[in-house]
């Protein structure tokens, strides 16, 4: 009779909760997105593909100090310097292997210059393993840009620790 | 016998035809999606606005898809078995009043009623063609030459035999309060009001019947014999392209053909106030796919002992019970 009755009562309690249960997510926002058609916007701090700042009139702030390439812990990058005819030092050639790369940081951290950051990028699959080899070109941001997330970050970084920005 | 009647009845087979097969399309995407709200997923969207062209692509796709007959099939029973589980899909729907009497707008010749074959043994036909639905399912398993096909066939044959018994006896007190066989009859009997359906008259004979009728589609929580866990799909393993096309329709159509039975019988068919029957009709099978659905999202497959003791200990006893009650509830009212 025990038996019954608990039977009885999952039947008639037990189940129709549990399925109300599932009505209830009917209803509800979807958890996953769209997603190549939307994109969720990543965090400001989100560690993507690398990029090389530029100064406001347009010339490179990398001086191939070689620094990055020195923190990197995987050792993607690569850079041969060179100078202009000002006599100011340039990189001439600067490749971020990302097959490499692990999407540290370092190399963000140890510029002085502050010329490389880490982007939002994450799309950059590719078929052959050549594509993943990013040079200059493709890293530079275009030259008059309109918006900087970053520059107003860093500026207010540089004003609490008493650092004057270089500029040209 | 008159020529009138010839092109009447065809047109009304062409038609439901039509639907039919449009319906078991678009209730795949219709299942799709709804699991994938019901997950908290948003579904099939790429083809087409919302994805509505999501079944066409699925049906092309498996059209030109390469139709693999592997070396060890009995190549004869491997190519009837997906026809063998098609047709009695189909076949159901001919003594399924689906409107009432209708002349298509005015394009026939005279007001025809809206089924194809008001036989008067409409629930017995319906009993005779459902339970020849599982020769496929075996027939495939059997033939395939596969242990997963095999084991999956076995399963199938097993369960819908187990099942088809709660399934004839719980519309046994259906036919009791009806007093008749025909569906047609049996619909006109519930018109009028909502309170002559005869779920409140059978609750107990429809819960069963539903909980039959699921196992007898194999479909979740039921779904022993295609278990993918398991069986990797079951009967059908070894089918590829419009063949294994045919039983996923055939499937399809025998979840249509089983809310369509339960809309007929328990849910008073067509009639409904206000919109067309037709209308009615098909809300009425919308809400039973729903809760179909609804079904596979919630509950996890059975274990196969438990599919069985439940058949047998508990829907075999109740189903039973069912009809002594309703037997002597209509001796009492008559005496």
């Amino acid at each position: 009779m025990k038996e019954i009755i608990t039977a009885l009562g999952r039947t008639f309690i037990r189940m129709p909760i549990g399925m109300l249960v599932v009505l209830k997510h009917l209803f509800k926002k979807p958890v996953t997105l769209d997603y190549p058609r939307k994109k969720k916007p990543m965090a400001p701090r989100f560690m993507g593909r690398q990029y090389l700042e530029r100064y406001d009139d347009g010339s490179e702030r990398c001086v191939s100090c070689g620094l990055c390439a020195a923190a990197c812990p995987s050792d993607c990058i690569y850079m041969e310097p060179a100078e202009n005819e000002k006599g100011e030092r340039y990189a001439k050639v600067f490749e971020i292997n990302l097959l490499r790369c692990i999407f540290c940081g370092f190399c963000e951290e140890a510029c002085p210059e502050e010329a490389i950051f880490m982007g939002h990028d994450y799309e950059f699959s590719a078929d052959n393993r050549d594509s993943f080899i990013w040079t200059k070109e493709d890293m530079l941001v275009k030259h008059p840009r309109k918006d900087n997330p970053f520059k107003t970050l860093f500026r207010r970084v540089r004003k609490v620790y008493g650092v004057t920005d270089k500029t040209r | 016998m008159s020529l009138e009647f010839f092109i009447v009845t065809f047109v009304k087979i062409a038609l439901l035809l039509f639907v039919l097969l449009t319906a078991c399309a678009y209730s795949t995407y219709m299942e799709r999606k709804i699991l994938a709200y019901l997950q908290n997923r948003v579904g099939p969207s790429y083809a087409g606005p919302f994805g509505l062209l999501q079944p066409l692509a699925d049906g092309l796709k498996l059209i030109f898809k390469e139709d693999i007959v592997p070396d060890r099939v009995e190549r004869i029973t491997f190519a009837l078995a997906p026809v063998v589980s098609f047709i009695p899909a189909m076949l159901v729907f001919a003594v399924i009043p689906f409107s009432s009497e209708f002349d298509l707008f005015g394009l026939l010749p005279s007001a025809t009623e809206g089924v194809i074959s008001d036989l008067s043994i409409g629930v017995l036909f319906i009993f005779a063609v459902t339970s020849l639905g599982v020769y496929g399912l075996v027939l495939a398993g059997w033939s395939s030459g596969s242990k997963y096909s095999l084991l999956g066939g076995i399963r199938s044959s097993a369960q819908m035999i187990s099942y088809e018994v709660g399934y004839g006896l719980s519309i046994v007190g259906v036919v009791l309060v009806a007093n008749t066989l025909s569906l047609t009859e049996i619909v006109s009997l519930q018109s009028g009001s909502l309170f002559n359906w005869y779920i409140f008259k059978q609750p107990l004979g429809f819960m069963i019947y539903i909980v039959c009728g699921i196992a007898e589609t194999n479909r979740a929580p039921f779904d022993l014999a295609e278990a993918e866990s398991e069986l990797v799909a079951g009967y059908h393993t070894e089918y590829s392209s419009m063949r294994f096309s045919m039983f996923f329709i055939s499937e399809y159509a025998n979840m249509l053909a089983v809310s369509a039975v339960a809309v007929t019988l328990f849910f008073g068919g067509w009639a409904g106030p206000f919109l067309p029957p037709i209308f009615w009709f098909l809300i009425k099978i919308l809400a039973f796919m729903f809760v179909y659905i609804w079904l596979r999202a919630t509950f996890p497959r059975f274990r196969y002992d438990q599919l069985m003791n439940f058949g047998w200990k508990v829907l075999f006893p109740l189903a039973l019970f069912n009809i002594m009650l309703t037997a002597a509830w209509e001796l009492y009212k008559n005496s």
